[in-house]
């Protein structure tokens, strides 16, 4: 029992601390490809400056995403042996063509993306950064669709028995395209893009209320606010798209995310709320029927409630997932609300008039990070008990060979070590931010002097 | 059973397995030893030098490891699940190397203080000889055998019996092996009074190589006989040993003429005839069990289902030449003796 709660507690934490740096790896890829294919198309060296700018931003979330990555693919062999067991025949697969197909057209071009704009023509850069930024898109493909088997496994049969069983595959586009696959994997993408273009808008944004860079800030704004804009309305249809996924193929979860208990009956939605697990009871802001309308657009259809599950087939921490999945969807309603009000003051040709609306996209940056990981926590959380869906159970899924002492060793040295990480990330991220997107040393660089001359004239 | 070109698909897989393993340990094996080297080299310049010969492709490199650690999960989950969950305490402290040396590259040239730079440096040393010698210690105790009891659980006493002599001189091996390995690299990179220094450190290091090689090889002979038993009941296999002990003396010969290129595709190739005898002393078993021989895992019984290989082998059928293709790619881009410039480390 202990063995599993600190193995779990292990797998959580380390995977959420690689899931802080993939996400903006991918989505900072695709801004920066935007940024490059400008540059190739109008030779204006802004947005040269712009990518190589990025690039050094990225190089220091790539570098973190990668090694924190080696660890997850060990971890299921270290702790979750028997699981490893169970779906190597179907998983791996997956884990082997991620590695081939994404992995190693990412990091052979990395090397091009980061060392070589001066030793290559632009138009191969470009294709580098292009590369780089496909590779990272298909890790995500890889890993999602790995974990969407788990959640909704299909394509495969069960061999043998007991300690002995596993899944064999059966289909392989099956197992590719199982019923949760696409939703998720789409979900995961824009989720990408958000933290990207997030990112870039909080740093631009931050130079533009300093005064600094500002014909460059203005330009990089823009082009991440369009991406913003677009992936936040899209992240509203793949989430509904999900939920109603969700209804279908594991109704104890949806049941849990909006805490309902009753075993068929209209359900409510939620804007804010607390769940009593014991009472059975959910007291908050609730629209009545509204879970019922999103899903068949009629308030009094019955929706599968927790009750309709024996004890030990719903999820333990019902408020914990009814939390994480409504600060999802408020970041989600929020991050709407703030793009669609700036593209509004773009339109009119007031954007960078509101200092407090930049002031706002500063701190926002932080917003997608944290939908990221409530999404993944009440995703996960509401799959248990199950570790691969209704097939095997957590309990059964750790490491038999593995003492809970060796777990609370690794766990705290990852602790220490991922903490040091993250400070080491911040201080570097924020002193590359303070240098700024110039590089003196380059002479195709505008020399900062111009800069300045341009921030006292325009104030 | 199910075979293609005669070969059964277990087999096919423990082909690749190995082709994979071998492509790993070449690349980040020159990758290690130069970092190995790293304390040695006194003067900041020659550092940045050998970092930057580093830089572009220790990425790639390490794909590699994940590549075949991905190939190991898919098609023999059972080895996979079974060698990391006993070998837990030694897996783990080698993904905290690894961490820390890719850290070190990228943190090192981020600020110019001397004691940043200094703590960097001795990070990227320690953890490049502590990784090169703990894939040692983990062939040696695979070689050696595991305390693997039933349902592929390990029954043995924890870390420190991973830390047995035989496992320790094959850590010693490996890590020698690399830093000959990782210095021919660096030749290959630089030019003037730090090339003069690295052959040297080349000399140094095939030299202690080959007298771990040799403490290896009769140790096995003595105490590990169920290592030697292929080679006696086949003796065609060893022309092995023979091409690699070839090989071995041919990069000290090429060394000595200062033919480093081809110095390193030797040094190359005998890494991968090592990884071979291995595999044959080891084939048809991938993990031995120490306590009785029925709980030994060998490549039928650790297989994933023949549906599954063959969809892998068509996977790394098509990735296999894209994956070479980046690869040579990259070194193209980056041929040539090492220049510092502004996106240096
Ligand atoms: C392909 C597999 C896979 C992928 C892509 C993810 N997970 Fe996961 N996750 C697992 C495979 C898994 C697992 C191995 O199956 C675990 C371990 C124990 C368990 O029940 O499921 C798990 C557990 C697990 C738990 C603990 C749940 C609990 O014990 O109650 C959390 C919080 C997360 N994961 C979070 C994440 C995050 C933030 C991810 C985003 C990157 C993520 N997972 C991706
Ligand atoms: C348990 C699950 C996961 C495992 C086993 C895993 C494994 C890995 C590994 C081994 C690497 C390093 C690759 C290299 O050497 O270049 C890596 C990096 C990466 N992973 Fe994960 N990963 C997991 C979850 C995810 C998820 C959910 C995503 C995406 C949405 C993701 C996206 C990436 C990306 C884009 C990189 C490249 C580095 C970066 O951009 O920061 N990973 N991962
Ligand atoms: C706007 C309304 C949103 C809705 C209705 C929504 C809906 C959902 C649902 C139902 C799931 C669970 C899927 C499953 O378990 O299979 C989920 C998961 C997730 N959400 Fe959202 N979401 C929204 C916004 C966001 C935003 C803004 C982000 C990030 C920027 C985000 C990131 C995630 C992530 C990373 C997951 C876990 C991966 C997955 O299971 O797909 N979501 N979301």
């Amino acid at each position: 029992m202990e063995t599993e709660i600190l193995a779990r507690l292990q797998f959580a934490f380390t995977i959420a601390f690689h899931y802080i740096y993939p996400p903006l790896s991918i989505g900072l890829g695709l801004v920066m490809v935007i940024f490059e294919s400008l540059y190739i198309r109008t030779k204006n060296p802004e947005y040269h400056t712009l990518a190589k700018f990025w690039t050094k931003i990225f190089a220091l979330t790539f570098g973190i995403g990668v090694v924190t990555g080696i660890v997850m693919e060990f971890e299921f062999g270290t702790n979750w042996a028997t699981y490893s067991r169970y779906v190597g025949d179907i998983f791996g697969s997956a884990l082997a063509a991620e590695g081939i197909f994404a992995f190693a057209l990412e990091s052979g071009f990395l090397g091009v993306l980061l060392f070589g704009w001066n030793r290559v023509k632009p138009w191969v850069h470009l294709v580098s950064t292009i590369g780089v930024f496909l590779g990272s898109m298909f890790s995500a493909v890889w890993i999602v669709v790995a974990n969407s088997w788990q959640q909704t496994p299909a394509g495969y049969h069960i061999v043998g028995e007991g300690f002995h069983a596993r899944a064999e595959i059966t289909d392989f586009w099956a197992m590719v395209f199982n019923p949760s696959s696409i939703d998720r994997l789409t979900h995961v993408w824009l989720g990408a893009f958000l933290s990207g273009s997030f990112l870039i808008l909080s740093i631009h944004a931050y130079y533009l209320l300093k005064g600094r860079y500002v014909e460059i800030s203005k330009k990089a704004f823009k082009i991440a606010l369009v991406v913003a804009t677009v992936f936040s309305l899209g992240q509203l249809f793949t989430g509904h798209h999900s939920a109603e996924g969700v209804a279908h193929n594991q109704p104890a979860k949806l049941a849990a995310m909006e805490g309902h208990f009753e075993a068929s009956g209209p359900a409510d939605m939620y804007l804010l709320g607390y769940v009593d697990k014991e009472n059975q009871t959910v007291s908050g802001i609730k629209i009545p029927g509204g879970l019922s309308f999103l899903l068949s657009y009629d308030f009094n259809t019955p929706v599968t409630g927790l009750n309709a599950f024996p004890e030990d087939e719903r999820p333990s921490q019902i408020n914990a997932v009814f939390q994480f999945y409504h600060l999802m969807i408020i970041i989600g309603m929020m991050l709407i609300g703030l793009t669609l009000y700036a593209s509004f003051l773009w339109a009119r040709g007031k954007l960078f008039e509101q200092r407090w609306l930049l002031k706002v996209f500063v701190f926002a940056a932080i917003l997608p990070q944290i939908a990221n990981q409530v999404g993944w926590f009440a995703a996960e959380m509401g799959r248990q008990p199950w570790v691969v869906y209704g097939l095997l159970r957590t309990s059964d899924a750790f490491s038999q060979a593995v003492s809970a002492n060796q777990i609370l060793f690794s766990l705290i040295l990852f602790a220490l070590v991922y903490l040091l990480l993250f400070v080491l990330f911040v201080y570097l991220l924020n002193k590359k931010i303070k240098h700024g997107p110039y590089d003196e040393s380059d002479e195709n660089d505008r020399p900062l002097t111009q800069e300045i001359t341009n921030v006292i004239t325009n104030n | 059973m199910d075979t293609f070109l005669s070969i059964d698909y277990p087999t096919w897989w423990f082909l690749v397995v190995g082709a994979l393993f071998s492509g790993y340990a070449i690349l980040d094996g020159f990758d290690f030893g130069a970092g190995a080297w790293h304390l040695f080299l006194k003067k900041e310049e020659s550092r940045r030098i050998a970092l930057n010969a580093v830089g572009p492709v220790w990425d790639g490199n390490e794909v590699w490891l994940v590549i075949g650690g991905g190939a190991l999960f898919a098609g023999f989950p059972v080895v996979y699940a079974t060698l990391f969950s006993s070998m837990y305490i030694p897996f783990m402290l080698f993904l905290l190397f690894i961490i820390f040396r890719a850290i070190s590259i990228e943190f090192r040239g981020k600020e110019e203080m001397l004691w940043w730079r200094k703590t960097w440096d001795i990070s990227y040393a320690v953890s490049s000889i502590m990784l090169a010698f703990l894939l040692g210690v983990v062939l040696g105790n695979v070689l050696q055998g595991i305390a693997i009891g039933e349902n592929y659980t390990y029954h043995g006493s924890g870390f420190f019996e991973f830390l047995n002599p035989y496992s320790l001189i094959v850590g010693f091996t490996t890590l020698f092996l690399f830093m000959a390995h990782g210095a021919i690299y660096l030749l290959l990179k630089t030019e003037g009074r730090l090339y003069t220094k690295l052959t040297f450190f080349v000399k140094r290091g095939m030299i202690l190589f080959m007298v771990f090689f040799g403490i290896t090889s009769i140790y096995t002979l003595l105490y590990i006989p169920h290592l030697s038993d292929d080679f006696k009941s086949n003796p065609a296999l060893f022309i092995f040993p023979l091409l690699t002990f070839l090989s071995i003396a041919n990069v000290s010969r090429l060394a000595h003429k200062r033919s480093f290129g081809w110095a390193f595709f030797f040094s190359s190739l005998s890494i991968s005839l090592l990884l071979s005898l291995v595999a044959i002393e080891l084939y048809p078993m991938m993990l031995v069990s120490t306590i009785d021989p029925a709980y030994s895992i060998d490549i039928y019984k650790a297989a994933s289902s023949t549906k599954s290989l063959k969809i892998m082998l068509t996977i790394a059928a098509i990735g296999g030449p894209l994956v070479l293709a980046y690869t040579l790619f990259v070194y193209k881009t980056f041929r040539g003796k090492v220049k510092l410039d502004e996106t240096s480390y």
